[in-house]
């Protein structure tokens, strides 16, 4: 007599997690692999498999592989900071953007002042050849070189870093 | 009497009691706060993450614990981890545009030196006086300036 179980697939780690059987629908299967149990481990931690699975039925299936892995990437940054998990991350890269912005306003400063004294050294060279020839008249100096004005726009300007918050707590 | 339950005490529909874990951080003003919380996370989970935290400690987790709920409800598929590519994006962008305008005003800098080079050897030549006298029209002729 053959086995029920001698071709069936193996459960994947969600289901070998909850100590459950793998059903061919299994909608933890295609992301949840079994040589990754720690995956699934972190992620029933942090969000549990009830809202994983709702999260996941409510999304198109070509975009689910990019859910689980951004909930399993939130879920291990929460693991390692249990105040902050990835927002923290969010925080440091924010005053990073802060930070090159300045310094960015800063460099085109420079430039602005480079094209400044740049383009007043040439003219007094120019009035000077103008003067060994025919006494005036110069050529034209163009100090565009083409560089636009650095500017970028933030699309993330902490506005989703809510105000409405009964916490004692700052962020 | 006035209800004194905490947002989570309601959204759960039970008794709020005096040591409610949720009370301090989700208060009935701002139901939002915890439905947000609750849907992504469970109140079991975010009721066992804030017992495991020292006290001073749990406001801080539930401010960051609403805003990850918060961006994962705004996009279900990449919540903040979305945010983050944006920032390592816009971090990349502002480092070139840096890198540009730094070698622009390289380039500048060697270009004055250089010209200021060629202002001082003319003088040196003894065609060049000869040639001077010879240019008339031709100052506004772009060749003759090959910046």
């Amino acid at each position: 007599m053959a086995s029920s179980s001698s071709y069936s697939n193996p459960p994947c780690a969600a289901c070998k997690f909850l100590r459950r059987k793998c059903l061919p629908g299994c909608i933890f299967a295609p992301y949840f692999p079994p040589e990754e149990p720690q995956k699934f481990a972190n992620v029933h931690k942090i969000f549990g498999a009830s809202n994983v699975s709702k999260l996941l039925n409510e999304i198109l299936p070509h975009q689910r592989e990019d859910a689980v892995n951004s909930l399993a990437y939130e879920a291990e940054a929460r693991l390692k900071d249990p105040v902050y998990g990835c927002v923290g991350a969010i925080s440091v890269l924010q005053r990073q953007v802060l930070h090159l912005q300045k310094e960015l306003d800063a460099t085109n400063a420079d430039l602005m002042r480079y094209t400044g004294s740049e383009t007043s050294y040439l003219n007094q060279m120019t009035a000077q050849f103008g003067r060994m020839g025919r006494g005036g008249g110069g050529a034209s100096f163009n100090p565009n070189s083409g560089f636009p004005a650095a500017t970028y726009s933030s699309q993330w300007n902490n506005d989703s870093n809510s105000s409405e918050h009964g916490g004692n707590g700052s962020m | 009497m006035a209800s004194t339950r905490c947002a989570a005490c309601k959204y759960l529909r039970r008794r709020c009691p005096s040591d409610c874990i949720f009370s301090l951080y989700f208060p009935s003003n701002n139901p939002q706060r915890f439905a947000y919380v609750h849907k992504i996370f469970g109140a079991s989970n975010v009721g066992k993450m804030l017992q495991d935290l020292p006290v001073h400690r749990r406001a801080d987790a539930a401010d960051s614990l609403y805003y990850e709920a918060h961006c994962r409800i705004k996009d279900p598929v990449y919540g903040c981890v979305g945010i983050i590519n944006i920032l390592h994006q816009e971090i990349h962008n502002v480092q070139c545009q840096i890198a540009k305008i730094q070698a622009e005003i390289a380039f500048i800098g060697t270009h004055a030196q250089s010209d200021q080079q060629l202002q001082i050897a003319p003088n040196l030549d003894p065609n060049f006086l000869a040639e001077q006298k010879g240019l008339s029209n031709s100052f506004d002729d772009s060749s003759t300036w090959f910046f």
